[in-house]
């Protein structure tokens, strides 16, 4: 039981990460009892547990995950979505919020190619693609505030620690965040300039993810913004 | 400019044409995501060599039918530049560039754990845009950085390096013109922890002792490469640290 690197250090792949009794994470694999990293990023060690956070790497799909997707076409009974994985998604109809049954009205009336839709991912195993639902809070059709994309591999930073990071953005900057576990994340503020900011903000966290006293990092960027300012001033009076 | 005909391959001292010991190295630079578009990408400058390699995926297999229920397909492509070589070179593959095609292929689908990614393509190409001989294995090396950056789950980073036979002794990492005109060439790549030789090719002859040793220098020739390796992905990482710490400072100071 005996862990050879230090945790959160940037490992490579093959490098030897821990030598016994331990249990293998995500991007770690097992030859006898040593444990090799498979990829680039950050070792993290969870009592028994050893794995590597990467730092690059495309989306695949999870279930349960929310993804934010692009409608790519409309069939008889669905949509194809594009949600940035190596996979192309299906909606079913019957997975939204709205009529049912044969009488059912055109499709592109609720979500027509080239939409924006926040969708859950309801089944994934591999050798199907993966289904999505839009039934739900907060999912369905995307119609106000900005999309950006950023690197999947960065989301669980944005979010933090049991949230920490985007609770403090939305506090911070007054915006409403609705994160996409494939990189696709939904701004909406009261202000354009609250979600400039914001925006701003996430793209420094995905730049610079893997470096440490991150979250005060940002929320010292926010306060310091003359934008920010401008917006504490106009609100004060 | 460097004689292009050179009497001899190697001096009285038994230094070779660019003064390298028989069992030295070329100068070696590493750079890891070179390139802003693809997914992953490397650098490798090796002697004269200069070598862009570029991966793209896993994304979703296009035509179709190419695509694996169970893992995911790696396609390569290894192709010179057409300004690459004294001579142009068309820009259309050829033959060899086909055969180099399959073995980088061949020699990184091993590290690759493909079985992640069902029905997917892992799209890797290597651009030559100076060649100097043994470019075959200076590709291999960059193109599994070039992976690794891709974030793409690996079992470990593929170096790979040739030995050859100059003057009746053999000689590592040959030069264009130790190549063409010394009696062997000996391209091997070889994965370092898990002892696994994932390329081996020789044209010429070597005796069977020749052989041992050639294989042996060039085993520990991708061992020092795999350092390099190593390296050159981590420091990638450590620089946007670095700046972001810099940043940090002036603020602490104030």
């Amino acid at each position: 039981m005996v862990v050879l690197a230090e945790p959160r250090q940037v490992v490579a792949p093959g490098e030897l990460l821990a030598e016994g009794d331990h249990l293998l994470g995500e991007n770690s694999y097992k030859i006898g009892n040593q444990i090799y990293s498979a990829c680039v990023g950050l070792l993290e060690v969870d009592g028994n547990r050893v794995s590597v956070v990467p730092l690059k790497g495309g989306y695949i799909p999870h279930v349960g995950d929310i993804v934010g997707g692009r409608v790519m076409d409309i069939g008889l009974s669905g949509w194809t979505v594009d949600i940035l994985a190596p996979y192309v998604a299906m909606l079913p109809a019957s997975e939204t919020e709205g009529p049912r049954g044969p009488r059912r009205r055109d499709l592109s009336e609720m979500f027509d190619v080239g939409d924006m839709v926040m969708a859950q991912v309801l089944s994934f195993d591999r050798t199907r693609d993966p289904l999505l639902t839009a039934k739900g809070p907060g999912l369905g059709k995307v119609s106000s505030g900005r999309v950006i994309q950023i690197q999947a591999a960065k989301i669980p930073r944005l979010i933090g620690r049991k949230g920490s990071m985007i609770s403090m953005l939305k506090r911070e900057t007054g915006c409403q965040i609705s994160v996409g576990q494939n990189g696709i994340v939904l701004v909406w503020g009261r202000s354009p300039e609250g979600e400039r900011v914001a925006v701003e903000a996430i793209y420094m966290i995905e730049r610079e993810a893997h470096t440490r006293g991150l979250t005060d990092r940002i929320r010292e960027m926010i306060a310091k913004s003359p934008r920010m300012e401008e917006e504490v001033a106009k609100q004060a009076p | 400019m460097q004689n292009k005909h050179p009497e001899k391959l190697l001096d009285e001292k038994g230094l070779r044409v660019d003064g390298r010991r028989l069992d030295q190295l070329r100068p070696v630079r590493l750079e890891v995501g070179t390139l802003d578009k693809a997914n992953g990408s490397a650098y490798i400058e090796q002697g004269k060599n200069k070598i862009l390699a570029a991966v793209y995926g896993p994304r979703e297999a296009h035509p179709k039918h190419i695509a694996l229920p169970d893992r995911a397909v790696i396609r390569c492509r290894y192709h010179m530049a057409p300004f690459s070589v004294d001579e142009r070179k068309s820009p259309a593959p050829s033959r060899r560039e086909l055969e180099l095609s399959k073995v980088i292929r061949e020699s990184l689908e091993p590290t690759v754990l493909t079985d992640l990614y069902p029905r997917t393509t892992i799209d890797l190409f290597v651009e030559i845009l100076q060649s100097d001989g043994g470019s075959r294995c200076a590709g291999i090396t960059a193109a599994s950085l070039a992976l690794a950056d891709a974030g793409i789950p690996m079992r470990e980073l593929v170096a790979a390096c040739a030995v050859g036979k100059v003057q009746g002794q053999l000689a590592l990492d040959l030069s264009d013109i130790e190549d063409k005109q010394g009696e062997a060439d000996l391209p091997v790549a070889y994965m370092p922890n898990s002892n696994l030789v994932t390329l081996l090719q020789m044209d010429g002859i070597l005796t069977l002792p020749e052989f041992e040793k050639g294989l042996n220098m060039a085993i520990e020739a991708c061992k020092t490469l795999h350092t390099m390796q190593r390296e050159a992905l981590k420091n990638k990482y450590s620089q946007i640290r670095e700046v972001a710490e810099e940043k940090e400072e002036p603020e602490v100071i104030a």
